[in-house]
């Protein structure tokens, strides 16, 4: 592999594992905090990107179909929490699975009644349609650049936000100790709502980045939710840095595994989970 | 009474088919201390979470202020100035000192913000020497100061302090009685479950003995304090 390429697969590596961690830090954060197993995680993620195509043909662009999308999430996040989620805190896992897994296939039916089965293409905004030439034959497009960027602006801003503010500080002792937040005069439920939400607007917002690059298909949301669920269970339950840390490593070992090993290349993800279990069973972060 | 703070009334409470409390009537006023008693198993901690909406009380009236507070959610009684340390302490491992006490802080009922950081470090130094190590860092004695500090940055007319001492060293129980009997003096009203009966009775004016689920006594520190055969009786080991 020469350097070149060498940059162009770190580069997508890196995007990839960004991308991934705005899924998955929702996903570990309904996990961790509320206790809920949430098969339709990944839904969000296809509405999302269903989204930015419905939205950018009305608006003719995809910076606007984000900049609605992102208060529509949240809202949608917000509604399925109070209608739907809420009911769940106390149910077993069993019937958290059936519930999310039921609102897979409301979601994925919805998708095909109000859009359809097509695939479809996102055109990636015109300001960020260059590429970067790195060699005489290899480029690398801007718009990637530009997903990497956003991703870890996020990232910083939920370290803020969990680390440095009283929300924050709610949100990590809602996941030591829920009755206690509580029984301080904190109304915990408020809590559940916002980061539910903030998770739902997380995924659709990665779904609406990705729709350029990986297009826009039925059932989309599948493929990210499992490997969602590898990066929770690699960077430990409800560790936000664990999931970072995770979706980095499942980034670089699903992209530099088609490279180096493309026969396996399907496994590679698998095998770095089972091997991070079998060091650490608790995944790399347990919690903080 | 306008200066009634929290009252139970009726209260029955079941854990699955257990019935643990039988009808126990509680109140407390402003300022009051209380001193709950009772072996293990007799419902004390059962009746602090009834009156909280920890655990539901399948029959009964819990009053905040006189307002009907029974099927009110925990975090809205706990706003009307009643603050909890539960036993077991339940302080936030994955938060740092500072962080367990900025995180639950807020005017009181009244508007007042008498307890702040500063006197709360003031009142424990030793967990100013903490204040960015993390929870699961302290000791029992230095956990214990953590969450009256934290219940107490809420600015509560009453706390509520289940097993005060449980498990710490006599010098740092000592250390806790002290503190207390501070908070007492600055009018806050306070229940506290103790295995140290003397020393409950004289930092609280009234005490109520609990023998399975029922009140057996209600009335003065003194009256207790001056029949032992009551303590023997409700509240001795060895039966």
């Amino acid at each position: 592999m020469d350097f070149a390429t060498f940059l162009i697969q770190t580069l997508n590596s890196l995007q990839y594992g960004l991308l991934l961690f705005l899924v998955a830090s929702g996903l570990t954060l309904v996990f961790g905090i509320m206790g809920i197993i949430n098969l339709a995680h990944g839904s969000f993620y296809m509405i999302g990107a269903y989204m930015a195509f419905v939205l950018s043909s009305a608006t003719g662009s995809l910076v606007w179909a984000i900049v609605l999308g992102i208060p529509l999430a949240l809202i949608f996040g917000a509604f399925l929490e109070w209608a739907l989620f809420s009911r769940l805190y106390k149910r077993d896992h069993l019937e958290q699975v059936l519930l999310t897994y039921g609102l897979i296939l409301v979601f994925e039916q919805l998708r095909s009644l109000l859009v359809d089965n097509d695939v479809h293409g996102v055109d990636i905004p015109a300001f960020l349609g260059a590429s970067i030439q790195l060699t005489d034959v290899l480029s690398y497009p801007v718009y990637r650049l530009a997903i990497s960027a956003v991703c870890i602006v996020l990232a910083v801003a939920l370290y803020f936000v969990i680390q440095r503010t009283r929300l924050g500080m709610m949100i990590r002792a809602g996941n030591d100790d829920r009755t206690m937040v509580e029984a301080l005069g904190i109304n915990i439920n408020m809590i559940y709502r916002v980061v539910f939400a903030l998770g739902v607007a997380l995924a659709a917002l990665a779904g609406m980045l990705a729709a350029p690059i990986s297009s826009v298909f039925p059932n989309m949301g599948g493929q990210v939710l499992i490997i969602s669920f590898v990066i929770v269970v690699i960077g430990g339950i409800g560790s936000v840095w664990g999931a970072l840390v995770a979706a980095l490593i499942v980034g670089f070992a699903d992209t530099f595994g088609k490279v180096l090993l493309p026969e396996i290349s399907g496994m590679v993800v698998y095998l770095v989970m089972a091997a991070v279990l079998l060091w650490r069973p608790e995944g790399i972060l347990k919690k903080g | 009474m306008s200066n009634m703070l929290l009252e139970g009334r009726e209260l029955h409470t079941y854990y699955g088919a257990s019935h643990i409390l039988h009808g126990i009537d509680f109140h407390i006023r402003q300022g009051e201390g209380i001193a709950l008693m009772g072996r293990n198993g007799m419902g004390k901690s059962t009746l602090i979470k009834s009156m909280l909406g920890i655990v539901r009380p399948k029959h009964g009236r819990v009053l905040v202020r006189g307002d009907d507070y029974t099927k009110a959610t925990t975090y809205r009684t706990a706003q009307q100035g009643i603050a909890y340390v539960p036993e077991g302490r339940g302080i936030f491992k994955s938060l740092t000192v500072r962080e367990n006490l900025l995180m639950s802080a807020r005017a009181g009922v009244d508007g007042q913000r008498n307890w702040t950081f500063d006197r709360v470090m003031e009142t424990f130094p030793r967990l100013g020497e903490r204040i960015n190590n993390g929870g699961w860092q302290l000791s029992g004695g230095e956990q214990q100061m953590l969450t009256i500090g934290r219940a107490l940055m809420t600015n509560p007319d009453l706390l509520i302090l289940d097993e005060a001492t449980e498990g710490l060293a006599p010098l740092i129980a000592m250390e806790i009685w002290r503190i207390v009997k501070e908070i007492r003096k600055t009018g806050i009203a306070t229940v506290i479950v103790d295995k140290n009966h003397g020393a409950v009775t004289s930092i609280c004016d009234r005490a109520m003995i609990l023998v399975k689920g029922e009140v057996v006594f209600d009335g003065s520190s003194d009256e207790i304090r001056a029949n032992p055969d009551l303590i023997q009786k409700h509240l001795g080991v060895g039966h």
